[in-house]
């Protein structure tokens, strides 16, 4: 019998500001969030985490515009700092003091480098945010069908060496399955997926290897069913990865968001 | 008193040559510019423990790790031994610490079974580059005289560790001989000491001799070629870790003067008004060797060329140019050739060459992912990055030049707030349709 289901609204900063209502976290969508095909998904999912849990928060919708990461990383260090600018005035008209991020990039550049520009918040990447949901009870992840699979985890840079959140990640994903298994490289000596510093915009100079498949290959290797991912940027590079080696029937690319959302049936 | 002056005078040349040598690289940093304020000692004496005395990083490749920590902690104890020969050198004295007692015994006991150990690495060292093929000590940066400059470095060392051990096994075969008591413990040399036997208390007393000038000369000569040299890395990396930026890798330095800009440019009061006259322009980003920071020269100083940042490299793995090493051994290559002029002529001083493009192209620039896999795998805390960055923000901002997909993204960027071309209405797309499953007990 299919489950019954409610249809859910996701509040806008601006309408619940209006209301005079003050959510706890900005939810920060991401640009790849809000548009790439394949990363709304996982929005859909830590939307739906959020609203199972009766977390209070809010996203910008139409207000929320690039953090500026990639034009800082690819050294237009003026369009950066107008986009932070801009984004900083948006988050002081809201009082936001609380931000939630799926996108490592965002996270990275909210927590590290919005303090320069007078932008001073309190910065969640979302496996954080599970991880201390989890530890704290106020999240119960049942063991699911995912239980048996077996799931090797990338660690995005920018989550990893750039904010030494190691531990999180895998923590979460321990709590769906109990085939966790590590690739050669991993957590501070994980290879890039190869997307990073404005990389995911351009192709790739000359070489003798795309970097998505050294990785996607080291992944393959440790036969895991799953490649979980916690970066909209890692997510595709991987997914070109597993096209590429034709072992899209065999493996699959989940970001974590997904597969807890998928335990917890939401 | 004939030895004491002959000492004198060779220590006096030695620090005089290491003085104008000292004086030169200062001259270098003060072409520099201002990196982030130096604060937080507490944490820096930390780091200087962990990393520089821990070998923290260093141990990340476990058996070579345990190698060079060999050397650097012989360094350290064979140092307090050096100094004693200076003062003894000088003031003609014998063994002239050895009042330190208990303490003495210990550094003197530890520096002779260190000698040896270190001796050993170097020759595993020596082998390894020799005999293996080592990737990591090959690429487009690694010319004939890098692997000469490295084979000089490590023989010196060795000799330096032979006439130790030299010196100290005469030193104890006389002792033997005479049954004086020894000044300190040689629980190595002990037993080297017998190789010796047969050598009259004259003969022994030359060989020490030799072997004591050999190994203080060896010293005053490696101190003079380390600047010099790659090996200049035996000086400068302790001072790197201490000076090290303290910041999350992730984090990128803000540019204050383009904050400046955009300030005045978002309000509406400034948006026409000119610039601040009274500040010089100063040029965006890095082209050339006065461009970067003091801490950015700092770091190609102290690298010895190990290659870990570039054998990590995810660009230089897949066959890319890009390899962060050589962008350290460019900078510092870059200061040696146009610093001198400048010093001469002044820092407008033009050789028609920069670092960027005459010695780092664009396209090793553009192919970095910022991934940090280089700044997190250097042993002495050097951050290639963020002077990778800084680079492509002198190209992006001076000159306009970037790859065109990145033109379109910054085009994208300006026009609808994405690095791709969606409207902002399109942001809530993804909340459209979203079910949540009931479980029964909510219903």
């Amino acid at each position: 019998m299919p489950m019954p289901k409610i249809t859910i609204t996701i509040p806008i900063m601006a309408e619940v500001h209006a209301r005079g209502e003050k959510p706890e976290y900005l939810f920060w969508v991401g640009c790849a969030g809000a548009y790439d095909d394949r990363y709304k998904k996982v929005t859909r999912a830590f939307a739906k985490i959020l609203t199972h849990m009766g977390v209070s928060f809010a996203i910008l919708g139409t207000e929320e515009t690039c953090t500026g990461d990639p034009a800082r990383r690819a050294g237009n260090e003026m369009l950066f700092q107008m986009q932070a600018l801009q984004n900083i005035a948006t988050f002081e008209k809201y009082g936001i003091k609380k931000i939630l991020t799926i996108c490592p990039h965002c996270f990275n550049t909210f927590k590290n480098e919005y303090p320069d520009l007078g932008g001073n918040y309190e910065v969640i990447h979302y496996v954080q945010f599970l991880d201390q949901a989890i530890r704290e009870n106020k999240l119960r992840v049942p063991k699911s069908v995912l239980q048996q699979t077996r799931i090797t985890y990338h660690d995005p840079c920018y989550l990893g060496r750039a904010n030494n959140i190691y531990k999180e990640p895998r923590f979460v994903l321990e709590q769906v399955t109990d085939h966790l298994v590590e690739m050669d490289r991993n957590r501070s000596f994980s290879l890039c997926c190869g997307a990073g510093g404005a990389q995911m915009f351009k192709e790739a100079e000359k070489g003798n290897k795309e970097v998505f498949i050294e990785r996607t290959e080291e992944a393959l290797s440790t036969n895991a069913e799953v490649i979980a991912t916690a970066c909209p940027f890692c997510m595709t590079m991987l997914t070109d990865g597993i096209k590429y080696k034709n072992k899209e029937q065999e493996v699959k690319n989940y970001d974590i968001a997904e597969l807890i959302a998928q335990a917890l049936n939401l | 008193m004939t030895k004491q002056i002959a000492f004198i005078i060779t220590l006096l040349v030695t620090l005089g040559v290491f003085s104008y040598t000292a004086w030169r690289i200062y001259g270098f940093f003060r072409l520099t510019k201002r990196a982030f304020p130096v604060k937080d000692w507490g944490k820096r004496i930390e780091l200087v423990l962990k990393v520089a005395f821990g070998q923290s990083r260093i141990f990340r490749m476990p058996l070579l790790g345990f190698f060079h920590a060999l050397v650097f902690w012989g360094f350290c104890v064979i140092l307090f031994g050096s100094i004693e020969m200076v003062i003894d050198g000088v003031s003609g004295s014998e063994r002239s610490l050895q009042s330190l007692g208990i303490l003495y015994k210990i550094i003197i006991a530890s520096g002779d079974i260190f000698a040896l150990l270190v001796a050993v690495s170097i020759l595993v060292f020596l082998f390894r580059r020799i005999f293996l093929h080592v990737r990591r000590f090959e690429g487009i940066e690694m010319k004939k005289i890098s692997h000469i400059d490295a084979k000089i470095a490590l023989t010196l060392i060795l000799l330096l560790m032979v006439s130790l051990m030299g010196m100290n096994a005469s030193y104890v075969q006389m002792k033997n001989l005479t049954g004086e008591p020894m000044a300190g413990v040689f629980p190595v040399s002990h037993y080297f000491a017998p190789l010796l036997a047969g050598m009259e208390i004259q003969k022994l007393h030359t060989w020490h001799e030799i072997f004591w000038w050999s190994h203080i000369l060896l010293i005053f000569l490696f101190a003079n070629i380390l600047p010099y040299s790659k090996h200049f890395h035996v000086f400068m990396s302790v001072p790197n870790v201490l000076l090290a930026r303290l910041d999350p890798l992730g984090k990128l330095p803000n540019m204050d003067q383009v904050t400046r800009e955009v300030k005045l440019m978002l309000n509406p009061d400034t948006a026409f008004a000119a610039l601040d006259s009274q500040a010089p322009p100063e040029r965006f980003g890095v082209k050339d060797c006065e461009d970067v920071t003091w801490k950015n020269y700092l770091d190609a100083l102290s690298c010895t060329e190990c290659g870990r940042c570039t054998s990590v490299c995810p660009a230089n793995i897949t066959g890319k140019r890009l390899s962060p090493r050589k962008i350290m051994m460019d900078l510092r290559a870059r200061m040696k050739e146009k610093g001198p002029g400048m010093l001469k002529h002044g820092k407008q001083y033009d050789d028609g060459k920069s670092l960027v493009r005459s010695y780092i192209t664009e396209e090793e620039l553009w192919a970095c992912t910022t991934c940090n896999a280089c700044a997190r795998e250097c042993p002495i805390l050097i951050n290639h990055p963020t002077l990778i960055v800084d680079m492509r923000r002198y190209l992006v901002m001076e000159e306009g030049s970037a790859p065109g997909e990145l033109k379109a993204m910054f085009s994208y960027l300006e026009n609808n707030g994405a690095p791709w071309q969606y409207s902002p209405e399109d942001r809530l797309l993804w909340t459209k349709d979203l079910e949540l499953n009931v479980p029964e007990m909510v219903q």
